[in-house]
């Protein structure tokens, strides 16, 4: 048996973020907020990535899956047209979130994170909680998901590093006041780049706020089995794919994790403008951007 | 003619004259294994072993002493006729010898390949304790696997009974999962393989390397599951994608079995563990293997680290993999650190011994006490410590004793842990009321049958990290607890 994962749509969120929506009913069947799935788009030669399920549609049997152009495999993906299908989809993957009624929750978004961010502040928003919404970027093209988070946010705070768009500012400045208030929310959820998420939870732990992040680690087998994704968590070694993907933010240590989510980088950047080149002879003309 | 064939004409001849004598057989000599060079060998993951050819194998089998009280059979997980497989080769009837070793064990080529020979049938050979060495027993996993290659009969699909209506679904496609699915679908019933990879095969695809058992073999096997009507579906993480409940309770699987084999990777649990270059020996070799990384940049694109000097911990075969894979993927220097002696190292003999022909440095009665990193987080050395052999420990083997103030540090750039597995929790947590050990492997009973009904279990997730025979001799009692059960089920 052979499940089919076609591509039912796909649009460019900004420059390097693409979405698509693509069948996969078993994955949409199963899954819950906080989830995500491994990817493969070969099945010899391909890599296997992982990717945040950022929504479903269970009637149709098909997910929503974001994506950042950053390597070789994220580019390719990017190419693929709609019709056209992806080898594998695995999962859905890691635990779900713990929903329940906090009372406030304040979702920080940094960038792509807004795609996992979503789903959760929706479920959050559904079992009865006050949304306080703070998404930021670098400039106002890289702010993804703004309506979708202002429909379920009582409150939506959005800032840019260079003012483009909403306050000029890092997500740590709003977060801080809104953390300062009082009451003060009940819970903070992070998700973003890791730099991001450290800053989020000095912050939130000053202000003694409990904070959920969702780590994005080098991942293979997602099941348990290799040990790429460990991270390290109040001093004790944790798999992301099968303890994970959240933690307490408090007890990350995101130093480590940074260091090993450059492990690839200069192969990485290699392949990709390997890519880039052969685009370009056959015709793809978009350029790519190298890695930050 | 070769000398080797005019040995065995010889042989052959006394042998209708008036039979061959015990000393006869022992003045044949032990026939060694052909391998490729062991220089050229370290720039490419072909297979090293190149098997036997006829003639070598029939004055191999010739060796065979046809013992009343067969002491082979009895070293044997899953009790192979040995002796009469052997004295089929030393005839020369191959197909005869490979039915009945295919009576008792379904993946021949696999085993032969693989099977630690040296500590189970050959361990007590009588020919190996009459010179007093266990590599001069009659070499019998060379033999099995001469047999399976021999065997042209590729196509043939092992018969299968009429359909009983009945669902058998296998979690995870190991040694294990294979040889349970192929036995309940000969049985008649409707068979679904459920796989968390995006390849079948388990451990014998992503963790095995090329060198020592080739994927061509593993996959022969996949498609004859396929052939005789089995369903394997790939990406499919059972817990996740689908519990066991709802496989039982909602899509109508009558019977479950459990092979989802070893997970969670060990550390040692000391300073730099976390640096990047350190991998677990899984990870490192499910790069190389499944995912083809030796290939990164020339069509494969998972990266592995670009390894100069690299240090492998561990001494079983998982060790010896992880060593013999840098080398191949360009390391310049492989050193193998091991904390007890030698004899004490569970890897096989054939494996150590081809490890060092490839250049690997042996560094015995050592032990990391710290990884060191640079800035950037990646990994500049290993600082070891020194061991020594003292009192006896539990398992019988002498424990490794650190000598005080033996600290010394080597120049690495990788560090690859291969110090064994816990559980794989994801089974565990995800069915309530099946039952676990302490230390998370799943609780059976002699027919493999786990707490609740229905649902069977075998293979690393039962013994802790084990072996290919043990794994397919639970699969093989196992399948027969299911088709009992389910003949028994209305
Ligand atoms: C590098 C290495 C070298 C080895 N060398 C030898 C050797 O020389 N000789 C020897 O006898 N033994 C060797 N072994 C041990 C041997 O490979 C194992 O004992 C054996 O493969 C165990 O078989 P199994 O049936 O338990 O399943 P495994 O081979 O462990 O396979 C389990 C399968 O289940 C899948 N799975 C896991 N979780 C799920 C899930 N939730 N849903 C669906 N599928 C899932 C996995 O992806 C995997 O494919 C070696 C092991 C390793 C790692
Ligand atoms: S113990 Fe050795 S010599 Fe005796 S039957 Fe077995 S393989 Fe032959
Ligand atoms: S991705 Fe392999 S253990 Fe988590």
């Amino acid at each position: 048996m052979n499940v089919s994962h076609k591509i039912l749509s796909k649009s460019q969120l900004s420059e390097n973020v693409f979405t698509v929506e693509v069948e996969a009913p078993l994955v949409a069947r199963a899954r819950k907020a906080g989830q995500f799935v491994i990817v493969g788009i070969s099945d010899d030669y391909g890599e296997r990535i992982p990717l945040t399920i950022a929504g479903v549609d269970t009637d149709k049997g098909t997910i929503r899956l974001i994506w950042q152009r950053v390597g070789k495999t994220t580019a390719e993906m990017a190419d693929l047209k709609i019709g056209e299908s992806i080898d594998y989809i695995a999962g859905p993957l890691g635990n779900p979130t713990h929903i329940e009624k906090f009372g406030t929750v304040v979702c920080v978004g940094g960038g792509i994170g807004n795609a996992p961010l979503l789903p959760i502040a929706t479920a959050m928003k559904e079992a009865g909680n006050k949304i306080i919404g703070i998404l930021g970027a670098r400039t106002k093209e890289l702010i993804i998901l703004e309506d979708e988070f202002a429909a379920i946010s009582d409150e939506l705070i959005v800032v840019t590093d260079d003012g483009s768009h909403g306050r000029k500012a890092l997500v740590t400045e709003p977060l801080q006041e809104i953390c300062s208030r009082d009451p003060k929310p009940d819970l903070a959820v992070a998700i973003g780049p890791a730099i991001m998420m450290k800053f989020c939870c000095r912050t939130t732990k000053q202000l003694d706020v409990p904070t959920q992040v969702s780590l994005n680690t080098i991942m293979v087998d997602g099941t348990g089995m290799c040990g790429g994704c460990r991270v390290e968590v109040g001093g004790k070694t944790k798999f992301v794919c099968v303890d994970g993907p959240e933690f307490d933010g408090h007890q990350v240590n995101f130093d480590l994790m940074m260091k090993r989510l450059g492990a690839y980088r200069t192969q990485e950047q290699k392949a990709s403008a390997q890519y880039a080149e052969h685009r370009c002879k056959i015709g793809l003309t978009d350029t790519i951007r190298k890695k930050q | 003619m070769t000398d080797d064939e005019k040995l065995l004409q010889q042989l052959l001849e006394k042998q209708k004259t008036g039979g061959l004598k015990p000393s006869d057989r022992f003045a044949i000599p032990s026939q060694p294994m052909p391998t490729q060079d062991e220089v050229e060998r370290r720039s490419n993951i072909d297979e090293v072993a190149l098997g036997y050819t006829e003639t070598s194998a029939r004055l191999e089998a010739m060796r065979c002493l046809q013992c009343k009280n067969t002491p082979c059979i009895e070293g044997c997980p899953v009790k192979i006729r040995i002796k009469d497989f052997v004295g089929a080769i030393a005839d020369g009837n191959f197909g005869e010898a490979l039915d009945i070793i295919k009576a008792n064990s379904l993946l021949p080529a696999v085993c032969g390949r693989v099977c630690p020979q040296e500590v189970q049938c050959q361990a007590p050979c009588t020919v190996g304790k009459k010179f007093k060495d266990v590599e001069k027993g009659v070499a019998v996993g060379r033999l099995e696997r001469f047999v399976a290659d021999w065997d042209k009969s590729g196509d043939s699909i092992p018969e299968v009974a009429p359909a009983t209506g009945k669902k058998v679904a296998v979690i995870g496609s190991g040694p294990g999962g294979v040889v349970v699915a192929a036995d309940t679908r000969r049985a008649g019933h409707d068979v679904t393989v459920f796989e968390a990879f995006h390849k079948p095969g388990g451990v014998l695809v992503y963790g095995i390397p090329e060198f020592r058992l080739p994927k061509a073999i593993v996959q022969k096997e996949i498609d004859t599951l396929t052939k005789m009507g089995v369903d394997i579906v790939c990406n499919f993480v059972v817990g996740r994608t689908r519990t066991i409940a709802e496989l039982m309770k909602e899509d109508g699987f009558d019977a479950v079995y459990i092979g989802v084999g070893a997970g969670l990777p060990r550390f040692m649990g000391i300073e730099g563990e976390h640096l990047v270059g350190v991998y677990s020996a899984n990870e490192y070799l499910t790069r190389a293997n499944l995912m083809k990384a030796y290939k990164f940049g020339k069509g494969a694109d998972t990266p592995i680290a670009m390894s100069k000097k690299v240090a492998v911990l561990g001494g079983g075969n998982v060790a010896m993999d992880s060593a013999r894979t840098a080398v191949r993927l360009g390391a310049e220097k492989v050193y193998l650190v091991y904390r007890r002696s030698e004899k004490e190292m569970p890897a096989r003999v054939e494996e150590v011994h081809h490890a060092k022909e490839e250049g690997i440095e042996f560094c015995i009665l050592q032990n990391p006490k710290r990884i060191l990193g640079n800035e950037e987080g990646y990994v500049t050395g290993m600082e070891c410590l020194k061991y020594e052999l003292g009192e006896p420990d539990d398992s019988g083997r002498r424990r490794p004793i650190p000598i005080k103030g033996s600290e010394f540090t080597i120049d690495v750039d990788t560090v690859i842990v291969a110090i064994g597995n816990g559980a794989n929790p994801l089974i565990g947590q995800t069915t309530p009321g099946l039952e676990l050990s302490k230390w998370g492997n799943i609780v059976v009973d002699e027919n493999c049958k786990t707490s609740l009904e229905g649902v069977y279990a075998g293979g690393d997730i039962v013994l802790g990290a084990a072996t290919v025979i043990l794994a397919m001799g639970q699969g093989r009692v196992a399948a027969a607890a299911i088709n009992e059960y389910l003949t028994g089920k209305a």
